[in-house]
């Protein structure tokens, strides 16, 4: 298993467009994706369990990946998170 | 039919295929404007019911693959339409695809359908639980609320095999038949789709109602037998006569077709200063609460404000603004209108507008309570800033600039507003007649003021004792009432009688043939929403004096709204 924490670049935090590109990346990575912030931690491949941890512009969140490709999905999934998904 | 898309009647359209072999049906209820239209209905299918906590009949397993299979249905139906749709569009129903599908969502459908669940209440309870904690979030995530509700009502109408709830799509302009429109669905609609609206709920106060008013589109609210319509038949709509013929033959339809052509030759005829046929002058005024509408108001031709609502000015500030914040925002309306008259309303707060700074908290029955003119002289203070604001404005404008006070009840409180409007140097300072003790001692009241402005939203509210923002009590809100009649006539006569002028401003100015009856009952001038005036300037050129009178002694003799209505149209169409 890998992990990391990082907080997250997008202006408006991730709400729902930038959240479903997101769930998207982890459903296609085939890997098993938490993202956690705080205290509570949901399945990265919910776009629901996403949205609801409210996250906003600058909140930590750690990634936790498990699977054949955890280094390199985690990788993927960091660099998603620190790109501004609402300038482009 | 590519040449009918753009054309908001489908009047235009050379050839309509008239249904020969069914015979017309005509159904009647309130028309809203005075246009005519003729297409294909499509129906708006009914809400769906609200399922219920009931225990299942089914096996857990058999209602979970029900829920499952729906929720994959939909998903690939929204998924479908939004690669059709592409851009953000199609990103957006993309994004709702996903929730129908979300792992999530289906292990909270499960566990739920596992305990004894039906597969319906199972999905309504697990959106509505992500729902609520969305909506806890507030701020943009709470706004996305809404999107979770729409897919979970895709959803429990597949699996109830309902018709998916919502605005119907079409490619062909059609005429909208629904029991009414919510302001979800009406914000939904792609008005250059609709040719009309006809609901078969819903009195001319309605949303709808109000909607096809601003937006000028033809709708008859109220119909009965509305229900009994099916999509694809053809309907004319006739908002004049407040009539809708299902399947009309060809003569009713070229006749309706040729009054439309008539209205349209005579509204962009009408144009200039409000008068009567006999050149009587009406003064046409517009209603605005924001630079945005004043701007309408001046691209609409109205002749002025009969009603500036200060109030939105003031929403959600803690304290009252400033007399200079104040005076900015008044002298940018009031450049607006150089030589123009400018009614503006001091703040009327309270019931459903309470501003934290005037408006008693825990009032049990807030719309008789302390609001209006009756807050302002309890903090005086307040009141006094905003006249001198307007007062220094007005001073920097060439606007004609008057005020009036709201919820006045008593001749004695006429008296107190005018003289501290005249003490900061308006000079001309009137009253708002809302509240029946005002108009039944309008004999009184008007010696004490310099005009009248009759709000029949409010007036008729009050003299039903009917909440006007109550749906189960909204049939009462019908400014056609000869109660309601009745009582502006007092004010009409008492105006005349000090040669104190009378303004209408309220939803009731801005149908035309109520129009040409308050006129009647003495009122000198109307102000309206700016989309109203075009169709009110028309209908007030083909009236005189003595048919105005005519027929508000026919509307205030009738025993009914329904039956004033039907008097005047009637007799108009009589003498048509």
């Amino acid at each position: 298993m890998a992990d990391r924490t990082l907080a997250v670049a997008s202006a408006h935090g991730l709400h729902a467009r930038p959240a479903a590109l997101f769930v998207k990346e982890v459903a296609d990575s085939g890997q098993t994706v938490q993202l956690t912030k705080g205290e509570r931690s949901v399945s990265a491949a919910s776009i629901l369990g996403v949205v609801s941890l409210g996250i906003e512009h600058g909140d930590e969140v750690t990634l936790s990946v498990e699977g054949d490709r955890a280094d390199a999905v985690l990788d993927e999934l960091s660099a998603f998170l620190l790109h501004d998904h609402d300038a482009s | 039919m590519s040449a009918a898309s753009h054309d908001t009647t489908g009047l235009s359209t050379g050839h309509v295929e008239t249904g020969a072999e069914e015979a017309p049906v005509a159904l009647r209820g309130v028309g809203v404007g005075r246009g005519v239209a003729i297409g294909p209905a499509l129906r708006m299918p009914d809400p769906i019911p609200e399922p219920r906590d009931e225990v299942s009949r089914r096996a857990p397993d058999e209602e979970a693959e029900r829920a499952r299979t729906a929720l994959a249905a939909t998903a690939d139906e929204l998924r479908t339409r939004g690669a059709v749709a592409g851009g953000t569009g199609g990103e957006i129903l993309d994004a709702l695809a996903m929730m129908a599908d979300d792992p999530s969502l289906l292990a909270d459908v499960e566990s739920r359908a596992a305990a004894g669940a039906t597969a319906e209440y199972a999905v309504h309870a697990a959106f509505g639980a992500f729902r609520d904690m969305l909506a806890g979030l507030g701020g943009y995530m709470g706004e996305r609320a809404g999107d979770l509700d729409d897919v979970s009502r895709r959803v429990v109408a597949r699996i109830m095999g309902l018709p998916t709830p919502g605005v119907p799509e079409s490619d062909r302009p059609f005429v909208l038949v629904a029991r009414d429109l919510a302001p979800a669905d009406t914000a939904m609609l792609d008005l250059d789709q609709v040719l009309a609206l006809v609901t078969s709920d819903g009195g001319p106060t309605s949303h709808t109602a109000i909607l096809a008013r601003e937006k000028g589109i033809t709708a008859i609210v109220g119909v009965t037998g509305a229900e009994a319509i099916r999509a694809g038949e053809l309907v004319l709509v006739d908002a004049a006569l407040g009539l809708v013929t299902v399947h009309p033959d060809d003569a009713t339809v070229s006749a309706a077709r040729s009054r439309e052509a008539a209205r349209i030759a005579a509204r962009s005829h009408a144009e200039g200063p409000g008068r009567l046929a006999d050149g009587h002058a009406v003064p046409l005024l517009a209603n605005i609460g924001s630079l945005e509408s004043a701007r309408e108001a001046v691209a609409r031709g109205a002749e002025g404000v009969g009603l500036f609502r200060t109030e939105v000015l003031f929403l959600d500030a803690e304290n009252a603004p400033s007399v200079a914040d104040q005076q900015r925002q008044y002298r940018e309306v009031f450049q607006l209108f150089p030589q123009r008259k400018v009614v503006v309303r001091v703040l009327d707060a309270g019931a459903d507008k309470p501003l934290a700074f005037l408006t008693d908290q825990n009032e049990e029955n807030p719309a008789l309570g302390r609001r209006g003119l009756r807050a302002l002289a309890a903090h005086e203070h307040v009141l006094r800033d905003q006249l001198t604001a307007l007062a220094a404005a007005a001073a920097e404008s060439e606007a004609e600039v008057q005020v009036m006070a709201p919820m006045v009840s008593t001749a004695g409180e006429a008296h107190y507003f005018r003289e501290l409007a005249h003490e900061h140097g308006i000079a001309t300072a009137g009253v708002m007649v809302e509240v029946p003790s005002c108009a039944i001692l309008a004999d009184h009241v008007a010696p004490k003021v310099d005009f009248m402005s009759i709000g029949t939203n409010d007036l008729t509210q009050y003299t039903f004792a009917a909440d006007r923002l109550l749906g189960t009590v909204a049939g009462f809100q019908d400014p056609w009432h000869p109660a309601v009649l009745r009582l502006i006539q007092l004010v009409g006569r008492a105006g005349a009688e000090n040669q104190v002028p009378v303004g209408i401003c309220g939803e009731a100015a801005a149908d035309p043939l109520l129009a040409v009856v308050l006129v009647g009952l003495g009122a000198t001038s109307l102000s309206m929403s700016p989309s109203s005036i075009a169709d009110v300037r028309a209908e007030l050129a083909l009236r005189t004096l003595d048919d105005a009178r005519r027929l508000a002694a026919l509307a205030v003799s009738a025993e009914s709204a329904e039956t004033a209505r039907q008097a005047v149209i009637d007799a108009t169409a009589a003498s048509a």
